[in-house]
């Protein structure tokens, strides 16, 4: 289990947040957009082994969603940022494998 | 029996402290301080079980969790426990044990025939017999399921108690031998909060089972003082009888704590069992190692013992595990248990040494006391059923492939066995660190630690006690450091554990050659796999590591293959002629030891306590007044109200019928409510619902409908508008955490720029609907508002008094009458619920349950989200086009609902069903089938989502998602259900008042 640090609360246990799976996902203009962009901003997402940006929602704390950057190989996290805030740079080898 | 085997001085039992119990119905004695398998050998009982696949009669194999054979049933009635290792037992008055796995009894068993018959069914014979056909599978599952299986398992309910603490410590100590104990000294002097663990009774670990000194004492006292000095330290908590079973990200540990296991029954307080859940900043392993046997004939005789494990018994517990002894090694250690044994009054007979010239202190010492060696030989064979009566040894040749000359028999009833040492790696594992592989202790051993940990003593290979302790005290106080805990190094500890201490000098052996075909050498004791068992996998192509732990099942007993696992990839390794780490490993995983199910629930269990049961304010009344409930989410709903006499299917009738002729009322507080304020908030709720809010008046409300971004339907409801910026979203019951995530979601990932506040006032307002044709008449008598419909038109709101509470109408409906409902504060609701039905006495007021309220709004055809829909229905596919705003701008699901696929005419679509027979009443979930007598599979074109009996239509209705369905009303369908096929005639899905004249009027 996790231990994830809230930017507003400080290290909480896991089971208190809820993971939003893959963040930055660029909602496209619904009006100028194709099916094709549409169908891919819908369903698409990364999968990656390593280096994971993604989105926390702290639902049994402070009800707020933040950003982390994480291994999905090894769980370390690497960045807890905003949810406004652009994705910071990591050291992809850093994230590698277990 | 008086405890023959029982030596009249040494070791850490309590002579003067006798303990009764009882083995397969046989009194016994023990002492204080005994285990059962003490306990069991001191009273000369060998035979102890029988094994899992050929009832092979077997005995104590080791002195800790590596266990194989002496598996126990526990107990009795609701408190027994089967598969408990006789050698982590802790002996008290009283206590029952029996043997497993063996009918009638272990000395007598019927299904040693499998082990005449073991030919016929090797490695892989499950798969291959009972492969085909399939469907004989059935047939064969339940004699195979009856056969296997070890205990018993309680019929009862667990009468125990349990619970759990979540703790953090900055430096977690699991195993308490010497390099645990210095590693908790030296990190508990720096002020860091530690936790040091332990499976044991007592603290000590391997100074228990020897006579090693420490700083001039024996090395147990010492051990004591330690716990001692460490009590006195106000940050540090030890914990005993505690085994630290998983090791998880994040420095999360799980142990479990037996409170109460080693007391009577009646003499236990609290709980049985305690789970500890710990976030350790720093982590060290001192988890010890664990003795290997070897792989030779028959060396599964009850009398083959761990070397190690018999040097326990002997010092630790006074207890003989047998009089004569042969020795089988491989390596030094050996010697010191010989050495130990021979001290406490066990004859060695030899000690047989597959090495040619071994030469060490310890060799030499034996040497010195007469004890011949038998070097560069091995046991060919071991003799005795139910005790080990002789053994067999033959030379070694050359090469170690064969043995070769005479063979030499020697008289005995113990074999002292040891192939070197496994470092109990399965922690460090777990935490995801790498191993190696040592060639020189032929084990493996942590390499690269993937977590905050450090590896102390034997658990790194380091066997000696000095390594131990110099290893411990360095890894505390390196831990603490990092914890954030400055403080000196202690100086490590003087000791004696004699000459040759740690020293092994092994010459790895893995399958012992004995010249004969057809014997057995066993690899895994509990789940009866043999060398030959790897050679067949080998044969077959189950060479990778994972494939052969399947096949042979080598290391999936209860035991998971604590003595089995590196003797069997080094024997699939020499069978593929490459070396052990090419074969590698299997992945270690939770738990270390099995752990109870009580002990992971705590006190979570049972209806109230394994999940919150939410309850609304008139919850007391409804029970009093024959409410039969339902679940729905966490909540308690009443599903009907049954009458003396009545069945549900009549109390359901009689309350539709209420509704339809009188008036009915509902405890509707479970809905989801949220409070929208913001200059915002209409924003908000225009872009979440699919419809237009723009135009809601404050005192008007509003039915609205979500999506998803992919324009599925996810959520609906009534939103009202409360003020200037203020709304009420109600949501379904079950959908309300959703529906606030939901929003929550959007303002902060999505529309920062929208400032709007949502909070969640579902339990603070409770509800009742008013539903019927006397509602408005019931309800004037108890409220000054005036509910004409001129005054009060429908889908408004206002504030009122009712019954002298303050409160909201609301002039609403779900059930398609003319209808009302109240909101009060939810500790007023109980007074208000009861003025209503002392007022509605009159017109025969009648309070409905759920399955009312869903049959009155099937009537109407109004959906409940979840169950008409399931996340792949539109609200085009609910034939709710008129809800989905043409005119807004973007909304969630807007540009969804225009993608291809939403818009395709062949989509499911709700419609309604009227059955050929009125009275069949098509159960939720059947099938909707365009040739129900085709062949399987059956082909599938949509589902029942709704069905009831309408008393008010005097027949049965239903709705159902049906491919196409919209473009096929006056259709006939199948239903094919279990027994028979039921036609139904596809219609619109709404089957009363279609014009909606009463809900308006």
């Amino acid at each position: 289990m996790l231990l994830i640090e809230c930017p507003h609360c400080g290290p909480r246990e896991q089971t208190e947040f809820t993971c939003g799976g893959e963040g930055h996902i660029v909602r496209p203009d619904p009006a100028t957009a194709t099916d094709a962009e549409w169908g891919h901003y819908l369903f698409m997402r990364k999968n990656p082994k390593g280096l994971h940006y993604e989105r926390w929602f702290h639902a049994h704390g402070c009800r707020q969603w933040f950003h982390a950057a994480r291994s999905t190989v090894t769980h370390e996290i690497f960045a807890i940022y905003g949810i406004d805030e652009p994705p910071p740079a990591i050291d992809a080898n850093k994230a590698g494998s277990r | 029996m008086t405890q023959a085997f029982r030596n009249s001085d040494g070791g850490r039992i309590d002579r003067g402290k006798r303990v009764s119990f009882t083995f397969d119905g046989q009194n016994l004695e023990g002492f204080a301080g005994d285990t059962l398998a003490s306990a069991l050998l001191a009273n000369g009982v060998r035979l102890v079980g029988r094994s899992f696949k050929y009832h092979r009669p077997r005995g104590i194999v080791g002195s800790g969790p590596e266990e194989p054979n002496a598996l126990i049933q526990l107990g009795v009635g609701a408190h027994t426990e089967p598969n408990t290792r006789a050698t982590q037992i802790a002996l008290f008055d009283g206590l029952v044990s029996e043997s497993q796995n063996a009918w009638p009894g272990v000395g007598f068993d019927v299904g040693a025939i499998n082990n005449m018959v073991s030919k016929a069914i090797p490695s892989g014979f499950y798969y291959k017999t009972f492969m085909w056909p399939a469907a004989a599978w059935m047939f064969y599952e339940k004699f195979i399921r009856s056969a296997a299986g070890l205990g018993k398992a309680p019929t009862e309910p667990d009468p125990e108690t349990y619970e759990k603490r979540s703790v953090w410590c900055d430096v977690l100590v699991v195993g308490g031998g010497p390099a645990g104990l210095a590693a908790a000294l030296a990190a508990g002097a720096t002020g860091a909060r530690v936790i040091l663990a332990d499976e044991q009774s007592e603290f000590g670990g391997s100074l228990l089972a020897s006579r090693d000194r420490i700083e001039g004492r024996d090395g147990a006292d010492w051990a004591g003082d330690v716990i001692d000095d460490l009590a006195g330290m106000p940050e540090v908590r030890v914990l005993s009888r505690t085994t630290v079973v998983s090791y998880h990200d994040h420095n999360y540990l799980v142990a479990v704590e037996r409170v109460n296991d080693h007391l009577p029954l009646g003499k236990r307080h609290g709980p049985r069992q305690r789970l500890w859940k710990v976030r350790a900043r720093q982590v060290v392993l001192a988890t010890g190692a664990i003795e290997r046997p070897l792989v030779f004939a028959e060396n599964d005789r009850p009398g083959v013992m761990l070397a190690g494990a018999v040097r326990t018994y002997v010092n630790r517990y006074g207890a003989r595990p047998g009089n004569r002894a042969v020795v089988f090694t491989n390596n030094d250690s050996a010697y010191r248990a010989a050495i130990d044994a021979s001290d406490g009054g066990i004859a060695i007979a030899a000690i047989v040494d597959c090495r040619a010239q071994p030469e060490g202190a310890l060799v030499r010492l034996a040497r010195e006391r007469g004890i011949e060696i038998v070097a560069g030989s091995v046991i060919t064979g071991v003799r005795g059923t139910k005790q080990v009566s002789e053994v067999e040894v033959a030379t070694l040749t050359q090469d170690g492939s064969d043995v070769a000359g005479a063979r030499r028999s020697i008289d005995c009833d113990l074999v002292m066995m040891s192939g070197g040492w496994n470092p109990t790696v399965h922690l460090y594992s777990q935490s995801g660190g790498k191993l190696a592989w040592n060639a020189d202790l032929a084990t493996f051993v942590p390499a690269t630690a993937a977590q905050k940990s450090r590896e102390a003593g034997a658990v790194n290979g380091s066997f000696s006690l000095m390594a131990a302790l110099a290893e411990g005290s360095r890894a505390g106080s390196a831990a603490a450091r990092d914890a954030g805990f400055e403080g000196e190094e202690p100086a490590v500890p003087a000791c004696d554990a004699g000459p040759g201490d740690g020293v092994l000098a092994l010459q790895a052996l893995w399958d012992v050659p004995c010249g004969r075909k057809g014997a057995k050498r066993f690899l895994d004791f509990q789940n009866d796999v043999t060398a030959s068992d790897v050679a067949l996998a080998h044969r077959e192509n189950y060479s990778s590591v994972e494939h052969f732990k399947r096949y042979t099942t080598t290391g999936m007993g209860t035991d998971q293959g604590k003595t089995s696992n590196v003797n069997g990839l080094a024997i699939m390794a020499g069978l593929r002629g490459v070396d052990v780490p090419e074969v590698g490993h299997t992945t270690f995983r939770p738990f270390y030891t099995a752990v109870t199910v009580g002990a992971l629930a705590g006190i979570n269990s049972g209806p109230e306590l394994l999940d919150p049961v939410r309850k609304t304010p008139m919850h007391h009344w409804h029970e009093q007044h024959g409410a039969h409930f339902e679940d729905v989410g966490q909540w308690k709903r009443p599903y009907c109200y049954l009458r003396p006499g009545e069945t549900v299917k009549q109390a359901v009738d009689r309350e539709v019928l209420a509704a339809r002729t009188s008036v009915a009322i509902l405890d509707a507080s479970t809905l989801g409510k949220i409070d929208i304020q913001g200059p915002d908030a209409l924003e908000l709720i225009n872009r979440v619902y699919t419809n237009n809010f723009a135009t809601l008046k404050v005192g008007a409300c509003r039915y609205g409908l979500m999506c998803k971004d992919d324009g599925m339907v996810f959520d609906d409801g009534v939103t009202a508008r409360i003020g200037e910026n203020r709304y009420l979203m109600s949501t379904t019951t079950g959908g309300a955490p959703n529906v606030l995530n939901w929003l929550e979601e959007w303002l902060q990932c999505e529309w920062r720029d929208l400032e709007a506040y949502c909070t969640s006032v579902t339990t603070h307002w409770a509800a009742i609907a008013i539903a019927g044709p006397n509602s408005r008449r019931l309800l004037a008598e108890l409220t000054a508002t005036d509910l004409s419909n001129e005054a009060f038109p429908f889908m408004t709101w206002q504030d009122g008094e009712i019954a002298g509470i303050p409160g909201r109408i609301f002039r609403i409906s779900f059930s398609g009458e003319t209808g009302f409902e109240v909101q009060v504060p939810a500790s007023y609701a109980l007074a208000l619920w009861r003025a209503l039905m002392t007022a509605g006495e009159k017109y025969s007021i009648t309070p409905y349950g759920t399955e009312a309220m869903h049959v009155l709004r099937a009537e109407k055809g109004f959906i409940i989200a979840g169950q008409d829909t399931d996340g792949t229905t539109t609200p085009y596919d609910l034939g709710m086009d008129w809800i989905v705003s043409k005119k807004k701008g973007d909304f969630l699901g807007k540009r969804g609902l225009e993608r291809p696929d939403t818009l395709r005419d062949d989509r499911k679509q709700l419609v309604g069903l009227l059955t050929e027979d009125p009275n069949e009443v098509i159960p939720e979930g059947a099938h909707v089938s365009p040739s129900p007598h085709s062949n399987k599979p059956v082909p599938m074109e949509g589902w029942v989502t709704s069905s009831y009996y309408s008393p008010n239509c005097g027949r049965s209705i239903a709705m159902a998602l049906l491919r196409g369905g919209a473009g096929r009303i006056g259709e006939t369908v199948a239903i094919p259900l279990e027994h028979k096929v039921v036609r139904a005639k596809i219609t619109r899905p709404v089957f009363f008042d279609e014009e909606g004249e009463r809900l308006r009027g």
